[in-house]
């Protein structure tokens, strides 16, 4: 689990950055638990994009209702691996 | 990587941290296509979507709609119409269910002890001589009788080219009346002659608009980089038109690339089924258009696109306190 969260982690770092375009930042450097709503500007439709490419990738389903919940890296990586398990 | 509270000192970023989780998705209803005025340059009127579609009369059938609504994710309703004040029962509906603003010519007052905190905009064209001329009445006259001292109202005073030096007397008489004001800019729909603005007309008026927020900051609900986006069309180097606008109706939006835009965004016909293309005219240039929702709305979608200078993020942080405080979001 803590390899699979840790990869998981940095691969929705790296979603983030590609599809959001962020600048200066590496899947590595991407602190998992930086608030990506207080801190990054992350708003609902950032949000969208990045779950419709894991939601594909992983074969997931990302409820709308539950993106509020989703305020790092580290949570929607332990959301991923919580819906496979349930899957 | 740029982060929100390197650019923020601690109250900005308290301010910051106040509205962003609000999470605001607004649709647009068409209550009635009925009106008890004919305003030159209501687009409602002057681009026939009264008649786009057959009034919706059976309020079971409005109730049920307002909860599938709500159940798609709508947080915000905002009311138009026609007059939306002609079918109290509906508003009701949106009332009792969801957060609702009701936009109104303030001619029928709303009784508050039915509807206690409904948050109402009260258009207003102009002094009594332009409101005469384009609405056939002064409608000032009555409406601020009607709602004088009320904390849930504000007028929405659309400028026009011919209000330029005359708006500080205006201003203060909705100051005086115990109200509040949001400033927009007339559209002129129709081609009213004298009513289209020129692109140094823009210029006077934004001076003037930040005047008159400087000097009745109580009173007027605005910003000044509202103000520059709405005279300018243009925010952070980009320019405002079809290809930018975040309020179309999302079911009807073909755009490729598709722009950063109102999630789960629709305006609906009074049928309830039929959809309109975007929050005003389907006939209106989108190059000329000055919707002030519709150019609020475009800054707040584009947030990550503010946070590069702590500048621009304030300014984004004060067009969405303006959003929320006019939607009740947050305190005036």
């Amino acid at each position: 689990m803590g390899n699979d969260l840790q990869a998981v982690m940095l691969r929705t770092a790296e979603v983030m950055i590609n599809e959001l375009k962020l600048e200066d930042v590496t899947p590595e450097t991407f602190d998992p638990d930086i608030d990506l709503v207080d801190e990054i500007g992350i708003d609902s439709m950032d949000l969208a994009t990045v779950a419709l490419v894991l939601r594909d990738e992983y074969g997931i389903r990302f409820d709308e209702d539950d993106y509020p919940k989703l305020t790092t890296v580290r949570k929607i990586a332990e959301y991923i691996l919580a819906r496979k398990k349930a899957a | 990587m740029i982060t929100v509270s390197s650019l923020l000192d601690a109250s900005w970023y308290e301010r910051y941290r106040r509205i962003s989780k609000l999470n605001i998705r607004s649709s647009i209803y068409d209550v009635t296509n009925q009106c008890n005025l004919r305003c030159k340059g209501c687009f409602f009127f002057s681009s026939n979507e009264h008649k786009a579609a057959r009034e919706e009369m059976d309020l079971t059938r409005w109730e049920a709609f307002i909860d599938r609504e709500k159940a798609r994710g709508v947080n915000l309703a905002i009311l138009i119409g026609g007059e939306p004040t002609l079918h109290l029962d509906r508003v009701e509906a949106f009332y009792r269910r969801m957060p609702t603003f009701c936009a109104t010519n303030g001619l029928i007052r709303v009784p508050r002890e039915r509807f206690p905190d409904l948050m109402l905009g009260i258009s207003l064209w102009g002094d009594e001589n332009d409101e005469k001329k384009l609405r056939g009445r002064d409608t000032f006259s009555v409406s601020s009788k009607h709602y004088a001292g009320d904390p849930n109202v504000y007028y929405l005073y659309t400028i026009t080219p011919r209000q330029i030096g005359r708006t500080e007397r205006i201003i203060r008489r909705i100051r005086d009346a115990g109200l509040k004001v949001h400033m927009q800019l007339l559209s002129n729909d129709e081609g009213v002659d004298g009513f289209d603005w020129r692109p140094e007309e823009l210029v006077d008026i934004r001076s003037e608009m930040d005047d008159m927020l400087d000097r009745y900051p109580d009173t007027v609900i605005s910003s000044k980089y509202y103000h520059e986006i709405i005279t300018t069309g243009k925010m952070l180097g980009r320019t405002f038109g079809w290809k930018e606008c975040p309020s179309v109706t999302e079911p009807l939006d073909r755009r490729d690339p598709r722009p950063r835009r109102l999630i789960g965004f629709i305006r609906w016909a009074s049928d309830l089924k039929t959809m309109h293309r975007c929050c005003t005219s389907e006939t209106r240039d989108c190059t000329t258009c000055k919707d002030g929702a519709a150019h609020m709305s475009w800054v707040m979608v584009n947030k990550r696109a503010h946070i590069r200078t702590t500048r621009d993020l304030q300014n984004w942080i004060e067009v969405y306190e303006m959003f929320a405080k006019l939607y009740q979001f947050i305190p005036w």
